[in-house]
């Protein structure tokens, strides 16, 4: 069963290779290998599992790489709560293949990426193309994505709906002085099929008199079977007068189906020695509703399109982040150049204001409707070794 | 969009009409790694992957270099 994850799976492989050649598109990236291990724990949910890059490139033209990802999911959210599913558990593994071509100032990327699980899959494939020029001062970018979705359900075997996805981007990396770098991006993504939750549902007031305080029944969610939306955003990145670096971030997204939401972030990176590098970070995130979504509608079928997922409500989280990254084999040992360990936490903090926990209509006794808005916290970690060679 | 395609634009042709004003000899402090916009392009992908899974927002949400999410 799927209430969370399956929204990761649509747009995590899409994402992996959003724009490409950001920074200097004129060199092949390094050869390394990452072992991550990535942990969450927020909302009644717990998703750990393993990340694993190794890339190898011929320092000249090619460089080609392969990818696993893992999520483990224990899930007892509140939406499955509310559902009145009790915790379940499963797996989603995901595998990217991938080779980059350098040509002068010329990068051009190929990736394709599969994410399998028991009621999901979804391909994509990505190509991109960046370019260095006027003195590299600049790099421009620009990118496309296909990926199909096939959605299943683990409660009904004859259920198979199907979406596709279009992603389009630009970006511009800017070198402005010898201390700072701006980047500009663009994406605008379309979305074609079936594109809501097969096990989500929507609440509407039930008058019946059932019981003493007003309570709610559940039908199906609707949505409309095609989304277009767009980003844009900025970032700046300083080097101070001494050696350590800030940056910014602001970007505004907004969809068709009337969600607008701005990203904000701010970040310090500190150095201590040849070894040691400390990231601390801020962001905040805002959204507004989608138009068709509401905690409580008035009775059933009121709408011809109903949403009650709490990703498409108002509502604000912000996150406060801290890492350290540890550099070993600095002077290199047999065909290793260099290593490093890091460790990364995020707290995140979530504020719905006009998404409810249902779980207190039947638990407290109170009216549909009343419940207090719904809040959670969650604790992010990424661990994991690198080495270069 | 339209302001971002004016921005770009204007970004693109002032380019062209001009030198390059930070010369190679004075980058030392922008090919620094702490001036990556992606040091870690595993764990910067998969930070955002948490977010696109709990937000409604998604797309531009920066390159981690190289075309791959690997740089």
């Amino acid at each position: 069963m799927v209430v969370v994850v399956t929204r990761a799976n649509r747009f995590l492989a899409l994402l992996f290779f959003a724009l490409s050649g950001v920074g200097h598109a004129a060199v092949l990236p390094e050869d390394r290998t990452d072992v991550l291990y990535h942990s969450y724990d927020g909302g009644g949910i717990q998703i750990n599992g393993p990340s694993i890059l190794v890339r190898k490139g011929d320092e000249k033209s090619f460089s080609v790489f392969a990818n696993y990802y893992a999520d483990n999911i224990t899930s007892a959210s509140i939406d499955v709560q509310v559902s009145g599913a009790s915790q379940y558990t499963e797996n989603r593994n995901e595998y990217t293949l991938g080779v980059d071509y350098l040509h002068d100032k010329t990068t051009i990327s190929f990736a394709h990426t599969t994410s399998l699980e028991n009621d999901f899959d979804a391909g994509s494939s990505h190509f991109s193309i960046s370019q260095d020029m006027f003195g590299d001062l600049t790099t421009i970018s620009l990118g496309y994505s296909q990926g199909d979705d096939i959605i299943r359900t683990s409660t009904d075997p004859t259920f198979e709906e199907n979406a596709d996805r279009k992603n389009y981007r630009v970006g511009i990396t800017q070198v402005l002085t010898k201390d700072l770098l701006a980047q500009f991006s663009h994406e605008t993504i379309t979305d074609e099929g079936f594109l809501n939750n097969p096990y989500r549902s929507v609440r509407y007031i039930d008058d019946s008199g059932a019981t003493p305080y007003l309570d709610a029944s559940f039908a199906p969610e609707i949505y409309p079977n095609t989304r277009t939306s767009s980003a844009n955003a900025i970032r700046m990145r300083y080097y101070l007068p001494y050696r350590a670096a800030i940056h910014f971030e602001y970007r505004v997204f907004n969809d068709t189906w009337g969600i607008d939401a701005t990203i904000m972030e701010l970040g310090y990176t500190h150095p201590f020695g040849d070894r040691w590098i400390m990231d601390l970070r801020y962001r905040l995130y805002e959204q507004t509703a989608a138009d068709f979504y509401s905690d409580l509608f008035p009775f059933a079928n009121s709408q011809n399109f109903m949403a009650r997922d709490k990703e498409l409500s108002t509502y604000t989280d912000s996150t406060i982040g801290a890492g350290i990254s540890y550099e070993f084999i600095k002077n290199g040992w047999n065909f290793i150049d260099k290593g490093s360990v890091n460790f990364n936490i995020d707290h995140i903090q979530f504020d719905y204001d006009d998404f409810r926990d249902a779980r207190e209509t039947d638990s407290l006794g109170i009216d549909a409707g009343t419940e207090s808005l719904y809040s959670f916290s969650a604790n992010v970690i990424r661990f994991f070794v690198s080495i270069w060679y | 969009m339209r302001t971002f395609i004016t921005l770009l634009s204007i970004f693109v042709l002032s380019g062209c009409a001009v030198e390059p004003w930070v010369k190679p000899y004075e980058r030392q402090n922008l090919a620094d790694p702490i001036m990556k916009f992606s040091r870690d392009g595993v764990s910067d992908s998969y930070m955002h992957h948490v977010y696109q899974a709990r937000e409604g927002a998604r797309g531009a949400e920066g390159g981690t270099g190289g075309g791959c999410g690997c740089n």
